[in-house]
């Protein structure tokens, strides 16, 4: 592995624990420990704790701290209690998505409130130079970029509130679902918030680096019996896959709009001005664009980002899209995809057909996401 | 088969070669390296018997999780066997790479490829360099 790849606070622990580490948007990052079929499973049944470190995570203090973030996200901050947790996208001035993003608004047991914002660990330069490019003089914001300083570890899975329990002074269960608080882990501050990108119950800690290696050995110990283990990037994203959730640079990048990618909801046009929002509310109206679907493929061959989308399984038919991210789903045992198709053609049971290789494989339409926990 | 007695291509491709009737017959299949760097097998794209091979081309493919392999042949040939019923069960190629997991057996016109093969200390030292 090149030495030049960042390295989070985990990178040895991974090593001790047979990781097998890919370059990830610049990072050294375990794609698996045994396989990714495995710890897919696993999390789905039981739960896994993943290093999640590689996303930025950028602390925002400051009288005008809030205001600052409304003008730069598709979502209300303003109206964003202490311990919530919202979903919101970056847009540029076009309405193209810079980034998806998490924004929590926490309080720090000394009282003083604050904004922390997770970005993707691909767009954390670029977000820290649009921060940078946007932040006018006068404002009182004051950023930390806390990525260095702090690790973030994912304990997902039906299970993982339980394995979690006994390493916090909270119980993570009082937490809803997107909601945050500041507490101790083993006598460790620790941020959790009871957020996920799997698509199962779970939490996010964010602990001191120095922390890491602890609070990660602390929860094989306490999940034993519950069957933890460690998961890597590999089933992170064949889990996000299945929950039809868009990862940014496959479903989501400057050039696609918040509604081609189904994320309307996640734009807030209503009584406010935000940095994209002109565009967007022209776009709310428009249509015409590619928008993303679910696909369910014939057979077992997984279609793989790029591969033209057909308006039939037949010599000469039409490309009427592109996948976006595809796998052999683990959990429903067949191929999933994502792609981006014409609008006239998006409608779930519509017949379309994947060129896997040169082969039109027959494909349809289905309601996102593949899917869904059972409690 | 004793891995040790095989040749090997950088591509992580096996090969038996054996004299029969007079030909030479080559059996090819990928190695346990391979494989266990694979994880997850879901699918596998075998050639049609009597099909042609050509030394460094691919004649087929397997799939994981994550990614698309190609097969390449280590020889030039025609393809007098295959085994049809992997891509049934992929954990063959795991559990036995090396006999049960063979994919395809070619009956060699030439053979001059197999001096470019590596033997299994230099194929070991590069798994080594590789894992």
């Amino acid at each position: 592995m090149s030495s030049d790849l960042a390295q989070t606070p985990l990178h040895a622990w991974h090593l001790k624990h047979a990781a097998r580490m890919v370059d990830f948007a610049g990072w050294s990052m375990p794609v698996q420990y045994v396989s990714i079929v495995r710890e897919h499973v696993a999390t789905r049944e039981r739960c896994t704790l993943f290093d999640v470190s590689h996303m930025g995570r950028l602390r925002f203090e400051g009288e005008d701290a809030c205001r600052f973030l409304d003008r730069l996200l598709t979502r209300r901050v303003s109206d964003l209690a202490v311990g919530r947790v919202r979903y919101s996208l970056m847009t540029n001035e076009s309405g193209g998505v810079l980034d998806d993003v998490l924004i929590s608004h926490l309080e720090s047991p000394n009282g003083q409130r604050y904004y922390l914002l997770v970005v993707n660990a691909g767009n954390r330069e670029k977000i820290l130079g649009w921060i940078g490019q946007h932040l006018a003089a006068g404002w009182d914001v004051r950023m930390f970029d806390r990525t260095a300083e702090t690790a973030m570890i994912a304990v997902q899975g039906p299970r993982a509130l339980q394995a979690v329990a006994p390493l916090l002074d909270i119980a993570p269960g009082s937490l809803k679902y997107y909601t945050a608080a500041v507490t101790r882990s083993l006598g460790r501050v620790c941020i959790v918030s009871r957020t996920g990108y799997t698509g199962e119950d779970g939490c996010e800690l964010i602990v001191r680096a120095e922390d890491a290696v602890d609070v990660c050995n602390n929860l094989l110990r306490a999940g034993r019996e519950l069957g933890i283990e460690p998961a890597g990037l590999g089933c992170r994203d064949t889990l996000r896959l299945e929950a039809g959730m868009p990862l940014y640079g496959h479903e989501l990048n400057e050039t696609l709009d918040p509604y081609q990618a189904g994320l309307g909801f996640a734009v807030n046009l209503e009584d406010r001005d935000f940095i994209g929002r002109e565009a967007l509310a022209a776009l709310s109206e428009a249509g015409g664009r590619p928008v993303r679907v679910g696909l369910e493929i014939e057979g077992r061959r997984p279609a793989r980002e790029g591969y033209a989308v057909c308006a039939a399984a037949e010599p000469g038919a039409a490309a009427v899209g592109s996948v976006t991210s595809g796998t052999l789903s683990p959990s429903l045992q067949k191929p999933i995809a994502m792609a981006l198709v014409e609008p006239a053609l998006s409608a779930v049971g519509t017949r379309l057909a994947v060129d896997i290789r040169g082969q039109l494989v027959p494909a349809q339409v289905v309601k996102l996401p593949f899917y869904v926990r059972s409690r | 088969m004793d891995p040790k007695d095989l040749l090997y291509c950088k591509t992580h491709e096996w090969v038996h070669v054996a004299q029969e009737g007079g030909a030479k017959l080559a059996t090819i299949g990928i190695s346990a390296f391979a494989v266990e760097q694979l994880t997850d097998l879901v699918y596998m794209e075998l050639p049609e018997v009597g099909g042609e091979v050509q030394a460094g081309q691919p004649f087929g493919e397997v799939e994981s999780v994550k990614a698309v392999s190609p097969l390449y042949s280590p020889v030039d040939g025609e393809i007098v066997a295959v085994n049809s019923s992997l891509p049934d069960h992929l954990e063959t190629l795991g559990e036995d790479p090396y006999d049960a997991g063979w994919i395809i057996k070619v009956r060699i016109t030439d053979d001059s490829g197999l001096a470019r093969l590596l033997d299994f200390a230099a194929y070991q030292k590069q798994c080594a360099e590789e894992g």
